[in-house]
C-alpha cells in the first residue's frame, strides 16, 4: 500500500491464495473430520476454525506495509477493513466455486473427500442434493466478515490487538487441551468442575466466556511470559546466559518429576515418548547442529541400541539369549553404539555435506532392511522382531511399558544426561573444534584441527546417545520390530532439531515438546489427538514455513542466527555508523 | 641448517603449472618476503607448504623432516601457521573463541575430560583462555575487553587481519606464513603492521615468510626477498639487490618496483 | 565451504593413516565378498541349480527397464544439483505426481474405451498429461519454496525440500486416498513377449522394451536440448557460475525455472513409465524411487547428465541382478528382500572407491585454485 492507496493486485492475489488454502483444507478432508470436534458447545467447531483461520490472518497481512528506511509510514485507515473484506470475499467465492463444482460434477473418482457430505458441512445445511444458494451466500458472508475483522485489526491499538488474539487463542487452547485439564482437575478431585466446564470435550458457553475474559486480561498485560523468558535468557554475558539456561532447565525438570502423578498414565506415556525423541534430538543435534554433518540415517543407531538391548534381555531372542537384566546391557549398548558410529562414520567422513546425507540415509535403510530380512532372521527374528523384552528391573519391581510414569523418569534422566553431554562438549576444546569445522572446514584444518577425528567423535557421541534411547525404547515397548525403525524417524528427529533451533539444547527441547508432545510422533499419539491423522502433512508445512520464515528455529542458537542474519546485522552496523542524511539521499543501501 | 628447506617444488592445477620447481630456504629468525606479479604462484606456494594441496613433486623439509603431502593439521602441529590473502576467520565465533580454537593442536583434553569436568580439563581451559588473551594483547587494546565476546564478523577489515595473525600466533608456530598482511589497509595501518611484523620476530621469536605487494613494507621488514614469476624463482637477495634487478623490473611489466600493484 | 577442488585434492593425497586402512579393508572386503558370491553363483549355474538362463535374461531386462526410469528421475536431481547445488528431496514426489496423473488418465481412457480401441494414442495422451502435471508441480515448488532461499546456506533448501516432500506426499494421500491404485491392463500384445531380431533366444517382454525405448528417446531429447539449444547453454552457464552468467545477460531466474521444468518433465515421463511397468500407484510411490534415483545421480557423478542416465541404468541392473548374482552365491536366504540393501551398498561402495561418481564432476575454472 504505497502512497496509502490500496494495492488491488496484492489484495486479489491474497484473496485467491486464501481461497486455495480453504479449498485445499476442504479437499484433504480436514474440515469435514474436524467438524465432528466441537470447540465451544453449539457455537464453534474445529472444522470451522480449520476452514477459516487463515482468512483473518491473510486479511491482516495484506494491509502490512513494507517499512523502508527513510520512507514515510502511513497510518492505517478504513481502507484496511475494505481490503480485508475483499480478501475474505474473494476467498469465499473461490470456495463456493468448489461447492458448485462438487454438486455439478462427481469428483470423487479423483478427490476422495469431495463428497456431498462436504457440501453439507460447508453450506451449513442438512441436504446436499440441491445447491443451497443461501448456504453459499452465508459462506461468502462469513469469510468476508472475518476478512474485514482481520483487516480492521490494523485500526485498533497494539494492546487491544494482542488482547483479541489472546482471547481467541485462550478459548481454542483450553478446549483442545480438554484431556490434560480434565485429567489434572480429576487428580485433585474436582470431577464436578470438569463436568461444569466441558461437554463432549468442548467448552460450555459460560466457561468459554470466562476463559475468553481471562485471555483478554492476560493479553492486556505489558509483556507476555514468553517474551519475558526470552529476554531473561538473552543475556549478553555468555556465562550468565548458560547459568540462566540451566536454571530454566532445572525448573522444567522439577515440573517433569511431578508431572506423571498429576497427569495420569496417558499423558505420562506422551511425555515418555517425547523424552525418547528429545534424547535422540539432542544426540542428532550434536552431529548436525554442532559438527554440521547432516545425518539422515540416525535411526540406525537407535535400532542398533534397541536390538542390542533386546537380544541381551529377551528370553525369545532367537540366536543368543543370555537374559541379562536391562542394566547390564547398558555398557554393551554404549560400546556397540560407539562401534557402529565409527563403522558408519569412517567411510562417509571425507564426503561432502550432501553426499554424506544420502549415504547415511542409505546406511539407515541398510540396517532396517537387514533386520527385516530372512537372511538375518535366525539372529534378529526378521519381520517378527524380538518379543518378551522384560523391562527394567528395580529390585522390588520391574518397569515396563505398562508403567509410563516410571519410563518417563528414565527418559528424563537420559535427557538430562544428553543435555549435560551436549552442554559440556560444546563449551570445550572438542566443541570449539566442531564449531570451527562447521564454519570453514579447510581453515579449521589449517588451524591444526584433525577434522576426521573431530567428525568421528561427533558421530560416535551421537550414536551412543541414540543407542541409549534405543535401549530404553525396547524396554518400554516390550517387543521390537524392524518397522519401528523406518526412515521417517530419522527425518522426524531432524525436524525436531531444526524446528526447535539447531545447535541449541533448549531449542531442541522446545522442538520435541511442540512436535512430539503436542502433535505426536510418527506412530505415537500426542496431546492433540485430533490432528493425529494429519500430523505428517502438518510436519511438512511447519518445516517449510520455518525454513522460509524463521530458519533459526523456535529458540535459536545465537551463533546460528548470526549466520542467517549476517547481512542484516552488518547492515545495521553500517547504518549506525553513517550519518542518516547520506542514506536518505541514496535510497536503499547497497 | 635451514629451518625450512624446499627443493624443486612443483604443483599443477589442471593444465596450469602454478609452481614449476621452486627452491627456497629460510633460516631460524629470518624474515623473508616473497614477491611477484599477480598469478606468480605466491599463494599456491603457501597452500602447498601449509598442506592444503599436496605437492606434485619436490621436497619440503621442515626442521629436517619432509612434510610435503601431510595433512594441514599435522603441518600446523609441527609448527607452521599461516594467514590467508582473503581473510578467512570463523566469522560467527567470537574473537576470543577464534583464538582459543587455534590452540587445538597444543592441547589435549577430549570428550571424557569435558563431560566429567576433570581438574586437568579445567586447568587446560583456563590456560587456553589465558594464552588467547595474551596473544590478543599483542595488538594493543584493539581486540581486548568487550571485543572478546563479539562475533568476528563485526570487526573492521584491518582488525580482521589482526585477528587472523593472532589466530595464527595462537597455534604456537615456529614459522609464520603471512599472505599479504597489509592488503586493504590504509597507510597508517600499514605502517603500524610493518612495525608489528618486526616485533613478531624480535619479541615473540617467530621466523616469518611474508607475501607482500607493498614495496615499502617489503623494504622495511625483509632480511631477504624472493621473487616468483610464473611459478619459478626469478631471483633472490636483499631488497636493494632485487629492486634493481632487470628481470624483476621486467616481470612487473616495466612498472617501477616501488609502486603497489 | 570446501570447494570441489579442495575436496578432490584431499582425497588424492598420498597419506596413509587409519582411516585409509579402514577404507582399504572395506574395499578389499567388498571385492572378496563380490568375487566369492559370483563364483558361488557360477558354480551353482554350471551345476544346473539356481535360475535358468532365461530367468537371468528377464532379470536383466527388468533391471534395465526399472533403471531407465531411475535414470529419467535422476536427471532432475542432477540438473537441480548442478544449477542450485542442493539435493531436491521433493523430486521423488514430482515423479509421484506424474505417476498419479497417469493412473487417473489411464483409468479415464479405460472407462471411455480409448485405452482398448487406440492404446497408442491413449498412452501418448497419458504421457503428455503426466509430463504437464509434473512440470507444473516442479515449477510451483521452485517458485514457492526454493526461490526465497536462493542465498541461504546450503542445508536450508535441502531441509525445505524434505518438508515439501512430506507435504506433497501426504497431500496426495489425503486428496486421492491412501489406497493403492491399479492402473488398467494394457492390451495383450504389450504383455506378450517379443522375439527381438528374430534370434529366438532374445524373447523379451514388450512392455519393458517400450519403457526402455521411451526412456532412451527422452534422454536423447534432453541431451540435445541441454547441449544444442540456447536455453541449454544458459543452463550450463548458470551451473558454472550464477553471477557471471547474470553478467553475460542470462536471466538466471528464468533459467532455474526452466531447469526445474525440464527435470519435472523427465520425472513425469518416468511416472508414466512406472505406472505402465508396475501398474500400481500410491501416495508413497515417489519415496523409494526418488531416493534410488538420487543414488543413481551420485553413482554417475552428480551434475553430469550422461552420468545420471548411466547411473540410473546401472543401479536398476544392480538391483535386478545383484541379489541373485552375488548374495545367492553365498547361500543367503530370501535374497530378493535385500535388493534395496544391494542398491544402497552400491552407493556406499562407489563413494568409497570413487568419491566423485563414475563420470566424475566437472570443475569450474574458479575452483582450480
Amino acid at each position: 500500500m504505497t502512497n496509502g492507496q490500496l494495492d488491488w493486485r496484492k489484495v486479489i492475489r491474497t484473496g485467491l491464495l486464501v481461497g486455495v488454502v480453504m479449498v485445499f483444507t476442504s479437499a484433504i478432508g480436514m474440515v469435514e473430520d474436524f467438524d465432528e470436534r466441537p470447540v465451544v458447545v453449539g457455537i464453534l467447531s474445529l472444522g470451522f476454525l480449520a476452514l477459516f483461520w487463515y482468512v483473518p490472518r491473510a486479511a491482516y497481512k495484506v494491509g502490512d506495509e513494507e517499512v523502508l528506511e527513510g520512507m514515510e509510514v502511513h497510518p492505517p485507515t478504513f481502507q484496511n477493513v475494505i481490503a480485508g473484506a475483499a480478501v475474505g470475499a474473494i476467498g469465499g467465492v473461490v470456495l463456493s466455486v468448489l461447492v458448485f463444482a462438487v454438486n455439478a460434477l462427481d469428483l470423487r473418482g479423483v478427490f476422495v473427500r469431495l463428497s456431498p457430505q462436504l457440501v453439507k458441512t460447508l453450506t451449513f445445511s442438512e441436504s446436499a442434493a440441491d445447491p443451497n444458494l443461501a448456504g453459499v451466500l452465508v459462506l461468502i458472508l462469513i469469510s468476508t466478515v472475518l476478512g474485514a475483522v482481520g483487516g480492521g485489526l490494523h485500526l485498533v491499538s497494539d494492546k487491544l490487538r494482542r488482547q483479541i488474539v489472546f482471547t481467541v487463542g485462550a478459548v481454542v487452547v483450553v478446549a483442545l487441551l480438554e484431556d490434560v485439564i480434565s485429567q489434572i482437575l480429576r487428580t485433585f478431585g474436582l470431577s464436578a468442575l470438569v463436568r461444569a466446564i466441558y461437554r463432549d470435550a468442548a467448552l460450555r458457553l459460560i466457561p468459554a466466556i470466562v476463559v475468553a475474559a481471562l485471555g483478554f486480561f492476560v493479553g492486556g498485560r505489558e509483556r507476555g511470559g514468553e517474551s519475558r523468558i526470552r529476554a531473561y535468557l538473552a543475556d549478553p554475558d555468555p556465562t550468565q546466559r548458560t547459568r540462566k539456561s540451566l536454571f530454566v532447565a532445572g525448573v522444567v525438570l522439577v515440573i517433569v518429576l511431578v508431572a506423571p502423578w498429576v497427569l495420569g498414565s496417558l499423558l505420562s506415556e506422551i511425555l515418555a515418548t517425547t523424552g525418547i525423541f528429545l534424547l535422540m534430538g539432542l544426540g542428532l543435534n550434536i552431529v548436525v547442529g554442532f559438527a554440521g554433518l547432516l545425518d539422515l540415517g540416525y535411526v540406525a543407531f537407535f535400532a542398533v541400541g534397541a536390538y542390542t538391548s533386546a537380544v541381551l534381555t529377551s528370553p525369545l531372542s532367537p540366536f543368543f539369549n543370555p537374559e541379562w537384566p536391562w542394566w547390564y546391557t547398558l555398557p554393551v549398548v554404549i560400546v556397540i553404539g560407539a562401534i557402529s558410529g565409527i563403522f558408519v562414520g569412517t567411510p562417509v567422513i571425507r564426503l561432502r555435506g550432501d553426499y554424506l546425507a544420502i549415504v547415511t540415509l542409505g546406511f539407515g535403510e541398510i540396517v532396517r532392511i537387514t533386520f527385516l530380512s530372512d537372511a538375518a532372521a535366525p539372529w534378529f527374528g526378521g519381520a517378527g522382531g524380538i518379543r518378551n523384552i522384560p523391562g527394567i528391573p528395580l529390585g522390588f519391581d520391574t518397569i515396563s511399558g505398562s508403567d509410563p510414569e516410571y519410563i518417563m523418569y528414565f527418559a528424563a534422566a537420559l535427557v538430562v544426561l544428553a543435555a549435560w553431554v551436549s552442554y559440556a562438549l560444546l563449551n570445550s576444546r572438542v566443541g570449539r573444534a566442531w564449531t570451527a569445522m562447521r564454519e570453514d572446514e579447510s581453515v579449521a584444518e589449517v588451524m591444526g584441527i584433525d577434522t576426521v577425528r573431530s567428525k568421528l567423535s561427533a558421530f560416535v557421541v551421537g550414536a551412543i546417545l541414540a543407542s541409549l534411547g534405543g535401549a530404553l525404547f525396547s524396554a518400554k515397548l516390550g517387543s521390537i520390530f524392524p518397522t519401528s525403525f523406518e526412515l521417517l524417524i530419522s527425518i522426524v528427529i531432524l525436524v525436531i532439531v531444526i524446528v526447535g533451533g539447531m545447535g541449541n539444547i533448549l531449542g531442541v527441547a522446545a522442538g520435541a515438546v511442540v512436535l512430539i508432545g503436542v502433535l505426536g510422533g510418527p506412530r505415537q499419539p500426542g496431546l492433540l489427538q485430533e490432528f493425529g491423522e494429519f500430523k505428517l502433512l502438518i510436519y511438512g508445512v511447519i518445516l517449510v514455513y520455518m525454513m522460509l520464515q524463521r530458519p533459526e528455529g523456535l529458540i535459536p542458537n545465537i551463533r546460528r542466527s548470526r549466520e542467517l542474519h549476517h547481512e542484516e546485522l552488518s547492515q545495521d552496523a553500517w547504518l549506525g555508523a553513517t550519518p542518516s542524511e547520506d542514506t536518505a539521499g541514496e535510497g536503499a543501501p547497497a | 641448517m635451514a629451518m625450512l628447506e624446499i627443493t624443486g617444488l612443483k604443483k599443477a592445477f589442471g593444465g596450469i603449472q602454478a609452481l614449476g620447481g621452486v627452491d627456497f630456504h629460510i633460516n631460524e629468525g629470518e624474515v623473508v618476503s616473497v614477491i611477484g606479479p599477480n598469478g606468480a604462484g605466491k599463494t599456491s606456494f603457501f597452500n602447498v607448504i601449509s598442506g592444503m594441496f599436496p605437492p606434485d613433486e619436490g621436497e619440503i623439509l621442515f626442521e629436517g623432516e619432509n612434510i610435503g603431502g601431510r595433512e594441514p593439521s599435522t603441518i600446523t602441529e609441527r609448527g607452521i601457521a599461516r594467514t590467508f590473502q582473503n581473510v578467512r576467520l570463523f566469522p560467527n565465533m567470537t574473537i576470543l573463541e577464534n583464538v582459543m580454537v587455534a590452540q587445538h593442536c597444543r592441547t589435549k583434553q577430549g570428550i571424557y575430560g569435558a563431560i566429567f569436568r576433570t581438574e586437568a580439563f579445567k586447568q587446560e581451559e583456563a590456560l587456553i583462555e589465558e594464552r588467547a588473551k595474551d596473544v590478543l594483547s599483542f595488538f594493543g587494546s584493539r581486540l581486548m575487553g568487550y571485543r572478546f565476546d563479539q562475533p568476528a564478523f563485526v570487526l573492521s577489515y584491518a582488525n580482521r587481519r589482526r585477528l587472523e595473525i593472532a589466530r595464527a600466533m595462537a597455534t604456537q608456530p615456529k614459522l609464520l606464513l603471512l599472505d599479504e598482511p597489509t592488503a586493504g589497509m590504509n597507510p597508517r595501518e600499514t605502517k603500524e603492521l610493518t612495525g608489528l611484523i618486526g616485533k613478531l620476530r624480535d619479541e615473540r621469536g617467530f621466523t616469518i615468510v611474508v607475501i607482500e605487494h607493498d614495496m615499502r613494507v617489503v623494504k622495511n621488514v625483509s632480511d631477504r626477498v624472493v621473487v616468483l614469476d610464473h611459478g619459478v624463482k626469478l631471483t633472490e637477495g636483499t631488497y636493494d639487490e632485487v629492486s634493481t634487478n632487470e628481470d624483476v623490473i621486467e616481470a612487473y611489466l616495466g612498472r617501477p618496483a616501488g609502486s603497489e600493484s | 565451504m570446501v570447494s570441489t577442488a579442495e575436496t578432490i585434492q584431499r582425497i588424492r593425497r598420498s597419506r596413509f593413516n587409519w582411516v585409509d586402512m579402514f577404507l582399504n579393508a572395506l574395499r578389499i572386503g567388498a571385492i572378496v565378498f563380490i568375487a566369492v558370491g559370483l563364483v558361488g553363483t557360477i558354480v551353482k549355474f554350471v551345476g544346473g541349480e539356481g535360475p535358468s538362463a532365461e530367468a537371468w535374461r528377464d532379470l536383466v531386462v527388468g533391471g534395465l527397464a526399472q533403471g531407465a526410469a531411475y535414470g529419467l528421475i535422476a536427471l532432475g536431481y542432477s540438473m537441480v544439483y548442478g544449477v542450485l547445488g542442493f539435493i531436491n528431496f521433493a523430486h521423488g514426489e514430482v515423479f509421484m505426481s506424474g505417476a498419479m496423473t497417469s493412473f487417473f488418465m489411464a483409468s479415464y481412457f479405460f472407462d471411455t474405451g480409448l485405452w482398448v480401441s487406440n492404446f497408442v494414442l491413449a498412452l501418448i495422451l497419458v504421457i503428455i498429461s503426466a509430463t504437464l502435471t509434473a512440470t507444473i508441480v516442479a515449477v510451483l515448488v521452485e517458485r514457492i519454496a526454493y526461490r526465497p532461499l536462493r542465498d541461504a546456506p546450503r542445508l536450508i533448501p535441502l531441509i525445505t525440500s524434505i518438508g515439501v516432500s512430506f507435504f506433497l506426499q501426504y497431500s496426495a494421500a489425503f486428496l486421492f486416498g491412501i489406497s493403492n491404485k491399479s492402473v488398467p491392463q494394457p492390451p495383450s500384445w504389450l504383455l506378450s513377449k517379443v522375439d527381438l531380431f528374430g534370434l529366438g533366444w532374445l524373447r523379451l517382454e514388450a512392455t519393458k522394451l517400450l519403457v526402455i525405448a521411451i526412456a532412451v528417446v527422452s534422454m536423447i531429447a534432453l541431451y540435445l536440448f541441454v547441449e544444442r539449444t540456447r536455453t541449454g547453454r544458459s543452463m550450463r552457464a548458470v551451473a558454472e557460475d550464477k553471477e557471471i552468467a547474470a553478467l553475460m545477460g542470462i536471466n538466471v531466474d528464468r533459467t532455474i525455472v526452466t531447469t526445474f521444468a525440464v527435470g519435472g518433465a523427465m520425472a513425469g515421463i518416468a511416472g508414466s513409465l512406472w505406472a505402465l511397468l508396475f501398474r500400481g500407484v500410491s501416495f508413497d510411490t515417489g519415496f523409494l524411487p526418488g531416493i534410488k534415483a538420487f543414488t543413481a545421480a551420485v553413482l554417475g557423478g552428480i551434475g553430469n547428465l550422461v552420468g545420471a542416465m548411466l547411473g540410473g541404468v546401472l543401479l536398476g541392473l544392480f538391483e535386478g541382478v545383484g541379489p541373485l548374482l552375488i548374495l545367492d552365491g553365498w547361500g543367503i536366504p530370501g535374497v530378493s528382500q535385500l535388493k534395496d540393501v544391494v542398491a544402497f551398498s552400491a552407493l556406499v561402495l562407489v563413494l568409497v572407491f570413487r568419491p566423485t561418481g563414475l563420470l566424475g564432476e566437472r570443475l569450474s575454472e574458479d575452483e582450480r585454485g
